[in-house]
């Protein structure tokens, strides 16, 4: 079943097309992986459907509602959540602060209160409200064995552990779709294999993952399907072994890192 | 509204009011073109350099007025140019270079308390009450037809457009302005190509400083010297750098021009108070930002993601 | 002697409420507004004018004026909150300047520069709360103040405190964390000029005459002043910041220097302050107020009810 569907979506940027036309699909359940070289629109294409840019053209659907252009927030409480190339976390905060405060939106949104009452609620029965958010946090931390860091400043974590900690974060929105931008990056040979499984373990949860990666024994190994941008296009999409034949690709990217 | 003559004559003041903003609005917007804030004490450094500019006018002027006093007062206005520009890379090297690598907060927070430093400093050394600088030369409008203009708004048009063309020239063409450009593009980018930045910032706050100095000084034949006289015209400055696109010379040139129309006839022809004539200008930040953020002639920047 | 600084305590507080409220744009969502002197003079008008010419009890006028204020706040806050930091500096300041305009030209209803006179006293259970009475008065602007600081405090550390730090550290992780940044920032602009409305009623009882003279840009670099000093993001130091601006403002009185010491001399020591605590101690004297801690909240919870089991596998995980 499609989860994610994106038709025609163009980005420009005065003259520069960044993203032109492309259709992208994401198949519940599955693991996808958008390659192409740098400069190709990968994270221009997750910011758009995201909500952090508006497209120029074209649409988002996902769940086969038209999300196309709506807000960051709106989008990530429907169920779409992500992170970032050069991780953004909350870095005066705790650590588990920081995966609390993916919990935020979830809380005390019964659909009988109203804005105001619930804004009372969180005020007065504080300390009720914590505890369910704060056991919920160390779920996910403890998900990626991150539990002895929680009253850690998110700055003061290793980089392996902030790039773990930010999935966490988005984990715990509880999407059912996630969006991870070059989430090996920087990463050694050991961390990348962890981040491998732990990203398994992630879809064994029922959460749809798409990945922008460079490090290609990551997207080979685990990607069900790629998709290759090359200059804001979709050039070609199918399994990793198809990927590796397409000429296209290999002419763009591939053939270029193996020579 | 009137005549032909009536609305030249509004023109005529608008667009002295207006080079005058845009002279102010240079420095704000060479600054945060490179730096990316916005320096708060602008307005005080002109304050300092029209005080200057003013004892020393008071002191050399002698008593007829002639070609001495005319020399005189741009000799004035030269030294109090430089006193500003001094007193802006100081300012710089103090207050803000530390905190180049601090939060956004940091810097501007200095800058306001720079700011207070200045304009209290001079209260206390030269009082809080205005001093007048007297005209060099006999300020009676000249009469073309039905149209008045006075010798001091035609040196005002002078002096505004022989700034901005030098200094458009100055960016544009020479070395220093290059590397002032590409300073302002990438300063980590620049430093690695051997522009000493350091060196290009200083410069930027000193051309700044000066300019403004230059506009207080033409003003205070109008409005006098007093501590506050930059806050007010500092802010309006500011909003037309905004308006133009901050960032950007010629946004800075053109955006002050347009306030100062804009206030000029919005008072005149719009029935605007008079006393809420500075509130013009507020509104105008607001509703070009809300439409147009990036200003006229600025490029929309957008943080990365 | 004593009645001067019962003076200081009494301006503190005045002062400590506006404090905070800065501190909840400024030290929390890291947001720099300028406008705490038009929140505050909003406040002592709606006050002047509604017990003066409509003869309503003071305690009623304490709400309105805070409701007031938020309201402006919230109009000042909606097209200017998408701005950045600096840009929002200047446009909160020019409104700071608007409101002094508005309310120094609109002479039917806040007297013009000839201010509004004769504020009647505040009154509690038939007991007057008269402001030469420096030690009743005190009480109650104090009693204000720690209400406030209650609130404040217990809201830094419910989940819209997190958020709003949340919005200060990174706005687009936030906003990607499903955190309406938008309605945040303007609550926390509403927040912030409540607190300075009802500091302005207090102002109103406590001088019992309001002139559009006093709210300058000045008081709006105090109230900043006081949060950069004490320490952002911490109540308590926000206090204590308020407190040491109001003493070094009254210091050459309380010496008996008055003559001596020029009345600039305290505003320029404020710009120093902000440029001397910039460069060498950015988070204030007392710094910003520690990160809670999972430890501490069971230490906590121990008192009231039964330790969260989660509680007890961090306290394994961290040795």
């Amino acid at each position: 079943m499609t989860l994610l569907e994106t038709q025609k979506l163009t980005r420009a940027y005065g003259g520069v097309v960044a993203v032109s036309e492309v259709d992208f699909e994401v198949e519940q359940g599955l693991i996808t992986g958008l390659i192409g070289p740098n400069g190709a629109g990968k994270t221009t294409l997750f910011n758009n459907i995201t909500g952090l840019d508006v497209p120029t053209s074209g649409t988002v659907q996902f769940k086969g509602k038209n999300i196309t252009g709506k807000n960051a927030h709106t989008i990530c409480r429907m169920g779409i959540a992500r992170t970032f190339q050069n991780i953004r976390l909350f870095k005066e905060l705790t650590v588990l602060e920081n995966v609390m405060l993916g919990r935020h939106f979830k809380v005390g949104r019964s659909a009988s209160t109203g804005r105001l009452a619930t804004a009372l609620k969180s005020f007065f029965s504080m300390e009720e409200e914590e505890s369910i958010m704060r056991e919920h946090a160390l779920k996910w931390l403890s998900f990626f064995h991150l539990e002895h860091l929680v009253d850690e400043l998110a700055k003061n974590l290793p980089y392996g552990h902030q790039r773990e900690l930010e999935i966490a974060r988005a984990l715990a929105t509880e999407p059912s779709l996630l969006f991870l931008d070059e989430p090996a990056a920087g990463m050694n040979p050991q961390e990348t294999d962890a981040l491998m499984k732990t990203i398994r373990k992630i879809r064994s949860l029922g959460i749809t993952v798409v990945l922008i990666e460079h490090d290609m024994k990551l997207v080979m190994n685990i990607c069900d399907t790629i998709t290759v941008l090359n200059y804001g296009q979709n050039i070609a999409q199918g399994t990793p072994s198809q990927i590796k034949r397409n000429p296209l690709v290999v002419e763009a990217y591939l053939g270029k890192e193996d020579a | 509204m009137g005549s032909w003559a009536e609305f030249f004559q509004h023109l005529m003041n608008g667009l002295t009011l207006g080079g005058i903003y845009a002279l102010i609005a240079l420095g704000y917007t060479m600054v945060y073109g490179i730096l990316k804030f916005i320096n708060f004490a602008h307005g005080d450094i002109l304050m300092m350099g029209s005080y200057i500019g003013l004892f020393v006018y008071n002191a050399i002027r002698g008593e007829l007025l002639g070609f001495w006093t005319i020399i005189a007062f741009f000799l004035s206005m030269l030294v109090g140019m430089m006193f500003s520009a001094i007193l802006g890379m100081a300012i710089e090297k103090i207050a803000y270079k530390p905190l180049r690598k601090a939060t956004r907060l940091a810097p501007l927070l200095s800058a306001i308390g720079v700011s207070f430093i200045l304009s209290n400093l001079a209260a206390w050394m030269w009082g809080t009450k205005s001093k007048k600088l007297e005209y060099p030369f006999d300020n009676s409008p000249i009469h073309l037809g039905d149209i008045a203009v006075t010798p001091h708004q035609i040196m005002i048009l002078v002096v505004v457009v022989v700034m901005m063309v030098a200094l458009k020239l100055f960016i544009d063409r020479s070395r220093l302005g290059k590397a002032m450009r590409a300073t302002s593009l990438d300063q980590d980018t620049a430093k690695l190509m051997g522009i000493k930045v350091d060196r290009i910032i200083a410069i930027t706050f000193a051309i700044g400083s000066a300019l403004a100095a230059t506009a207080g000084f033409l003003i205070a034949l109008e409005i006098k010297v007093y501590p506050s006289m930059g806050t007010m015209t500092g802010l309006k400055a500011f909003v037309a750098a905004v308006v133009g696109g901050i960032g950007n010379i010629s946004g800075a040139m053109v955006g002050g021009i347009l306030l100062g129309l804009i206030e000029t006839f919005g008072v005149a022809l719009l029935g605007i108070p008079y006393a809420l004539r500075d509130t013009i200008a507020f509104i105008i930040l607001i509703i070009i930002l809300l439409v147009k953020p990036e200003g006229l002639l600025g490029k929309a920047e957008k943080e990365k993601v | 002697m004593l009645n001067f600084i019962l003076l200081i305590f009494i301006y503190s507080g005045i002062y400590a409420l506006m404090a905070m409220g800065q501190n909840v744009i400024t030290g929390y969502v890291g947001l720099l507004s300028l406008c705490q002197a038009g929140f505050f003079a909003i406040g002592s008008y709606a006050t002047a004018i509604l017990s003066v010419s409509y003869g309503w009890n003071f305690w009623l006028t304490v709400p309105i004026a805070g409701l007031l204020a938020a309201l402006a706040g919230i109009i000042i806050g909606l097209p200017t909150l998408r701005l950045k930091g600096d840009y929002l500096a200047i446009a909160t300041l020019g409104f700071g300047e608007i409101i002094r305009n508005i309310i120094n030209n609109w002479d039917s209803l806040t007297g013009g520069p000839m201010g509004i006179k004769r504020i009647p006293m505040a009154s509690i259970f038939g007991y007057t709360i008269n402001p030469f009475d420096k030690w009743a008065f005190l009480g109650m602007v104090w009693i204000f103040v720690l209400l406030g600081y209650l609130f404040f405090k217990r809201l830094a550390r419910s989940r819209i405190g997190r958020a709003l730090e949340a919005i200060r550290e990174d706005e687009i992780a936030a906003s990607s964390m499903g955190i309406n940044t938008t309605k945040y920032k303007v609550w926390a602009f509403a927040l912030g000029a409540f607190a300075a409305g009802v500091a302005g009623s207090l102002q109103a009882v406590f001088t019992l005459s309001v002139t559009p003279g006093p709210f300058t840009f000045m008081v709006s670099i105090m109230v900043l002043c006081m949060v950069v000093l004490g320490g952002m993001g911490n109540f308590i130091a926000v206090i204590l910041g308020a407190f040491l601006i109001q003493f070094i403002s009254y210091f050459p009185q309380l010496v008996g220097l008055s003559n001596v010491i020029p009345p600039q001399f305290k505003q320029i020591l404020f710009g120093l302050i902000l440029v001397v605590m910039m460069i060498w101690r950015p988070q204030g004297i007392l710094g910003r107020a520690p990160r809670m801690s999972i430890s501490g909240i069971r230490r906590k919870k121990r008192t009231t009810s039964n330790g969260g089991e989660s509680g007890d596998t961090i306290q394994g995980g961290s040795r």
